[in-house]
């Protein structure tokens, strides 16, 4: 099992999101987020003052998949989140020991 | 606990023992009371003097001559009841939304207190004794009112011919009560986030004696100093349409002491602070834009020609001010704003307010183009060279466009618009008329403003350390980190 946890631009979640669906993946956890990388903020000017916004508006998404399904769940998050250009994002994997699902007690792969 | 109380009780006696003065003081200076003729009834006239009267009811003219008493006349009294209402929706909600888009959300309730408290704390003054020390007589001082409607009495539907021939006492009564009301919630937006809900209250509560109503007196009152237009004993015959001194100017200088003894907010400088919302601004904005046809329109007290001319002129102005702002964003740092419009709109109003009754649609233009440009610097150049935290321009667009206001009325004034400015019976007397034909009214509209300024900044100094003492300024510094709206008012704008 792994989690995989994408940092993306806000206006590429739905079509990641059905890229996912598409592959199988029934479930997500999506966080609105605020960082940055290499991309730049931009000024904010209110009459005579002037801010600097390093942090810019990102998605993040959590999903845990079975190791199986982990390569294919990665392509489809980075084919359909590129834009080309500088603050497209990234993509972290993470190994997870173990799941439950607390309605049926399932663990493992099954709970996912 | 206790001793504040205390404090806040030694302030009120302070107020009352002033409202005392006043009343001794009256009495001293009782006035001759020249004997009128006796009104004849209306019925009784004959059909000449009925249908001069007539006319001077339609065309708020005065009908002294026909010796048939003044009374309400229905479409005047229309008017001013829908200004009246017109210019309190300029601070229920207009300013208390403009000003409250522009604070940190965790400030946002003590701007929508300070309006609300203004409104309450205000009105109470004004029925004991401010109606009547500004709009009073029996001082025969040019510098304040008199005692004759302490607590309003004698007000009722019957015109005050002093003021307006043709409308209730009453509702002119509660129409100069809304100029009073929005004037020092002006003050506020320079010392935004920072100064205690008591200390703003004390502060109110004394202003308003020591310098709204004594200037309001001077410029508006019978007797006033500085009223050009209707005192023909007037020592400086300048003029003020709707208050660019008596609202625009006093506030604003005041705001400028006010937020200099203050001290800047907490972080300021070093931390962002910016508005947390300006849609609510530009709500505010449009309430404010809309709300100012009562003030500039109604301040002709009647609806006639010069209040059709002060809102042709309030639009045109308003609307390039609001134009010119933003274009000169977009000419120096690339984009035009949203709160460069909605600042650009209500500097134009701020420096139309003085001439809207006075001037033409051309002057009205130019009015427009140096409202846009002229508070543009004052609040993007001149607050970074001198440094001092003004959070929400208050001088900057009221001081500053108020006085210019004050000096352009002076020389973009046009007599074809308003035939009081060249009347016999006030303004040919007290040198008004001559100033007009020789072109030289800047001369008078200039010591206006001086004195204006004189007052509004000795009186500030003076409540300001009073105020300190008594009740002390600032919220602590965590109280301020926190946010007013919890530290003072226990309760939070948005949750969510």
């Amino acid at each position: 099992m792994k989690k995989i946890e994408a940092i993306i631009k806000p206006f590429k979640l739905e079509e990641v999101k059905d890229a996912l669906s598409d592959l199988g993946i029934e479930g997500m956890t999506v966080t609105e987020v605020k960082g940055f990388g290499r991309q730049k903020g931009h000024t904010e000017i209110y009459r005579g003052s002037e801010y600097t916004v390093d942090f810019l508006p990102k998605i993040k998404i959590e999903i845990v998949v079975a190791d199986s399904a982990l390569e294919g769940a990665v392509a489809a998050i980075v084919k359909t989140a590129k834009t080309g250009k500088i603050g497209d994002g990234k993509v972290f994997v993470l190994p997870v020991e173990n799941a439950v699902r607390i309605r049926t007690d399932e663990t493992g792969d099954k709970a996912v | 606990m206790k001793k504040k109380t205390t404090s806040v009780l030694r302030l009120l006696a302070a107020v009352a023992s002033l409202a005392i003065l006043g009343a001794v003081t009256s009495t001293l200076h009782a006035e001759d009371a020249v004997p009128a003729p006796t009104p004849i009834a209306f019925a009784d006239a004959p059909l000449k003097a009925q249908t001069a009267y007539l006319q001077a009811a339609l065309t708020n003219g005065d009908p002294t001559a026909t010796n048939i008493a003044p009374v309400a006349i229905a479409g005047h009294t229309a008017w001013m009841m829908i200004s009246a209402a017109l210019v309190l929706l300029m601070t229920l909600p207009g300013l208390a939304l403009f000003y409250g888009g522009l604070v940190r959300s965790k400030n946002v309730l003590s701007i929508l207190a300070m309006c609300l408290g203004i409104t309450g704390l205000v009105t109470i003054i004004w029925w004991a004794v401010g109606y009547s020390l500004v709009f009073g007589t029996n001082f025969a001082s040019p510098y304040i009112g008199g005692t004759e409607f302490f607590f309003l009495k004698g007000i009722d539907s019957a015109p005050n011919t002093s003021y307006a021939y043709w409308i209730p006492q009453n509702v002119f009564c509660i129409f100069q009560l809304t100029f009073a009301i929005i004037t020092p919630a002006l003050i506020f937006g320079a010392t935004a986030e920072r100064l205690k809900f008591t200390a703003l209250m004390a502060f109110v509560g004394l202003w308003m004696f020591l310098v709204y109503f004594p200037l309001a007196h001077m410029v508006w009152g019978a007797t006033g100093l500085m009223n050009g237009v209707w005192n023909a004993d007037a020592k400086i015959p300048a003029i003020d349409f709707a208050g660019g001194t008596v609202v625009h100017m006093s506030s604003g200088w005041s705001a400028l002491i006010l937020c200099l003894l203050l001290g800047k907010r907490v972080g300021h400088g070093k931390e962002p602070m910016p508005p947390h919302s300006l849609v609510l601004t530009m709500i505010g904005t449009g309430l404010l834009w809309v709300g100012w046809y009562g003030f500039n329109a109604g301040s002709a007290l009647a609806a006639d020609s010069i209040a059709a001319n002060a809102f042709l002129t309030t639009t045109i102005a308003t609307a390039i001010a609001a134009f010119v702002w933003p274009l000169l964003e977009f000419m120096l740092k690339g984009k035009p704003s949203v709160l460069g419009m909605c600042s650009g709109a209500v500097a134009g109003l701020v420096v139309i307010t003085p001439a809207a009754g006075f001037v033409d649609s051309t002057g009205a233009a130019i009015i427009g183009v140096v409202a846009g440009v002229v508070p543009y610097f004052a609040v993007t150049v001149l607050k970074g060279i001198f440094k001092y935290d003004d959070a929400l321009d208050t001088f900057g667009i009221h001081g500053v466009g108020g006085t210019v206001g004050a000096l352009i009325t002076g020389v973009l004034v046009n007599p074809a618009v308003n035939g009081n400015l060249v009347s016999d019976a006030y303004a040919a007397k007290n040198g008004l008329k001559a100033a007009i034909e020789s072109h030289s009214l800047l001369v008078a509209q200039a010591k206006a403003a001086g004195i204006t300024i004189a007052l509004a900044v000795i009186g500030t100094l003076i409540i300001t350390i009073i105020v300190k003492l008594v009740i002390g300024l600032r919220p602590s510094v965590e109280a301020e980190h926190q946010g007013l709206d919890i530290t003072d008012h226990g309760e939070e704008g948005y949750n969510h």
